[in-house]
């Protein structure tokens, strides 16, 4: 670990980012041009006079260089701009607003499931190395990495939906508590509860619960393996063994001196985690019908709606970079050799 | 034969690559769940090579009389779909389209992350940054998002969706190469070749390419299961594969239709998936150990 001091090194990768996400904003501008449907033929029909074509041609900006071109589009996805959904005729960051909380939502749920699960198993795999309780941890985690995760959801609401009906089926609500709550967070368990609707906070989670618990299985099968390999580097170290040759109790040994340098890493694990989730989502979302990002950026895929389409990527894409620079300054804030 | 490929001297270099091959070998048939993974690797290999044969009925044949027969059905062991097709002959098809999608990407992200990772590693200086900088930017993308964007804008399709996979997975394997390649630049023997008078070119395809693919080749067969997996997403999303075709992802989608009444017909080929994609995981968790010892 290079020592650096912490405000220029984050303002480094501060840069290193904004450079990430310029390139990304590349990437989908060319995504966009690629596109075998003309905007101007879309805009003004094939019976345009050549005229009409021309002006409209000028309206749109395309008989610019590309580089101004891109300069544009730059501008505009800076002040939140990404044009007009052909499917819901809103603009589109407006209706990725609305959709948002909803992924956002199942997403959070999910990572605090994997982190509840994932965190101890790993644990205890790095403790119990090489038994049958590491092997099992083993091969559960790499079922979670095999298995596809939008047939675990058909497969999780066939079993505990239509055959024990232990859970609610797809959806975000039924139907007859729709609109009971008014949505100020957005977050629908958070809502309820602020309201004190209590059947609604009871509806919500019956349908939360499944979605969040197959994703959050993704999430604990990826976070076991890291927290057992964190563990088990940490397990190795003199100082572990000096503390047990102090006479510490184990479980102190494990929780408060391990566990505890072993966390630094993990923590922008789990933020990087997070990023997955929200990506892993869209098929997740589009099992469950519900009514987030992924569900918003797949039928705007179906449709051929671009805009939706190329803001929603610009949108989980700057999410994802965002993420990439908390992890590294919660690391440099919970290591104090990198400070 | 054992005594010769374990011979602490071996006399030609042959000898010896094939004495390590086999150490290498037995460390893997000490990890039964590798095995595992190895077999279930051979038998999607098998299947695709010689899966239309054994297939007992045209996979697209439709029989509306047959529509959902449940699995165990007299000669519909795996039942049949809602057109009435047979879902074993479906999975028997299906396995060819699964290995090309596999090979295909392999073939198309190794090369173009090693040439990028070794050049990079190598060359240093202004070069390293820039493919670096390129290969960071890319690693920072959501991968599945990516695909599905690309895919959206060239028009859904299994060639596509290959070619989308493939421009989001090499980036891992360019950081790779040019870690592997900083630890030998430097070394004596790279050193030794160059006085000898070999050229840059040489140097890196005969010196440095060759330390690199022990742990490309792990990476890669990990990476393998989360191909299959991306791609039968990007089927099960109508981007990938196009009916009629037996397409695994594809298949669970026209299954999700009918899933509450009619479990298998989404649950068999969504089995098969995970069973591939299992069988490249344990695979390739099994190799790390043996090839890429450095990782635990």
């Amino acid at each position: 670990m290079r020592p650096a001091r912490l405000p220029g090194a984050v303002a480094r990768r501060t840069l290193e980012l904004a450079a990430t996400f310029l390139g990304l904003l590349a990437v989908t501008f060319v995504i966009g041009r690629l596109v075998p449907i003309d905007p101007v033929l879309a805009l003004v029909g094939d019976r345009a006079s050549a005229s009409a074509h021309a002006q409209a041609l000028r309206e749109l900006g395309l008989d610019q260089p590309l580089w101004r071109q891109f300069l544009d589009y730059l501008g505009q996805v800076l002040q939140g701009d990404f044009g007009v959904s052909r499917l819901t005729s809103n603009p589109v960051a407006e209706d990725i607003a609305r959709v948002f909380p909803a992924t956002v939502e199942l997403a959070t749920l999910a990572t605090l499931i994997g982190v509840l699960g994932g965190v101890p198993l790993g644990v205890l795999a790095a403790l119990r190395q090489g038994t049958w309780v590491d092997h099992a941890v083993r091969v559960a985690s790499l079922i979670g990495y095999s298995v596809p995760v939008f047939w675990f959801g058909l497969m999780g609401l066939l079993v505990f939906y239509a055959r024990l009906d232990w859970v609610a089926g797809p959806g975000r609500l039924d139907l007859a508590y729709e609109g009971l709550v008014e949505p100020r967070s957005g977050l629908l368990l958070l809502d309820a509860l602020l309201a004190g609707e209590w059947e609604v906070l009871v509806d919500a989670w019956r349908h939360i619960v499944l979605p969040a618990s197959i994703l959050g299985y993704f999430s604990m099968a990826y976070l076991a393996r890291m927290t057992r390999s964190f563990m088990l580097e940490q397990l190795h170290q003199e100082y572990v063994l000096t503390a047990r040759v102090k006479g510490l109790a184990e479980w102190r040994v494990v929780l408060c001196h391990a566990l505890a340098n072993a966390a630094v890493p993990l923590v922008t694990v789990i933020a990087l985690s997070f990023g997955h989730l929200l990506e892993g989502s869209v098929l997740t979302e589009i099992v469950f019908a519900w009514p987030g990002l992924g569900s918003y950026l797949t039928q705007a895929l179906m449709s051929a709606d671009m805009n939706a389409v190329l803001g929603g990527t610009v949108v989980i894409g700057a999410i994802f970079v965002g993420l990439n620079l908390l992890a590294d300054v919660l690391y440099r804030w919970l290591d104090p050799r990198v400070r | 034969m054992r005594a010769w490929l374990l011979a602490e001297e071996p006399a030609s270099p042959w000898q010896a690559r094939l004495g390590r091959l086999y150490l290498g070998w037995r460390r893997l048939c000490g990890n039964p769940l590798a095995l595992l993974g190895l077999a279930l690797v051979l038998l999607l290999a098998l299947l695709a090579a010689i899966g239309p044969w054994l297939a007992p009925h045209d996979p697209a044949a439709q029989a509306l009389e047959l529509r959902l027969r449940p699995p165990l059905t007299p000669g519909y062991w795996l039942g049949t779909d809602e057109l009435g097709r047979d879902i074993l002959s479906r999975l028997l098809c299906g396995a060819r389209i699964t290995l090309g999608i596999v090979l295909l990407t392999v073939a198309i992200v190794v090369p173009i992350g090693l040439a990028i990772g070794t050049v990079a590693g190598y060359a240093g200086g202004w070069v390293d940054t820039v493919l670096m900088r390129l290969t960071d930017i890319f690693l920072a993308f959501p991968r599945l998002i990516l695909a599905l964007a690309l895919v959206a804008a060239l028009g859904p399709g299994i060639d596509n969706a290959v070619l989308a996979i493939a421009l989001t997975a090499w980036p891992a394997y360019a950081r790779l190469a040019r870690a592997e390649t900083l630890l030998v630049r430097r070394a004596d023997y790279i050193a030794a070749v160059r006085l000898a008078g070999a050229s840059h070119a040489r140097i890196v395809v005969r010196h440095v390419l060759p330390l690199c693919l022990p742990s490309v080749i792990v990476r890669a067969t990990l990476e393998m299961a989360g191909v299959i997996v991306t791609a039968a997403g990007l089927g099960f999303l109508g981007l990938g594969a196009q009916p009629p075709s037996p397409e695994w992802g594809l298949m669970i989608a026209s299954g999700r239709k009918v899933l509450l009444d009619s479990w298998w017909v989404a649950t068999m080929p969504g089995l098969a998936i995970f069973l591939v994609s299992l069988g490249f995981n344990l695979l390739g968790d099994g190799l790390r150990d043996v090839l890429d010892p450095r990782q635990g």
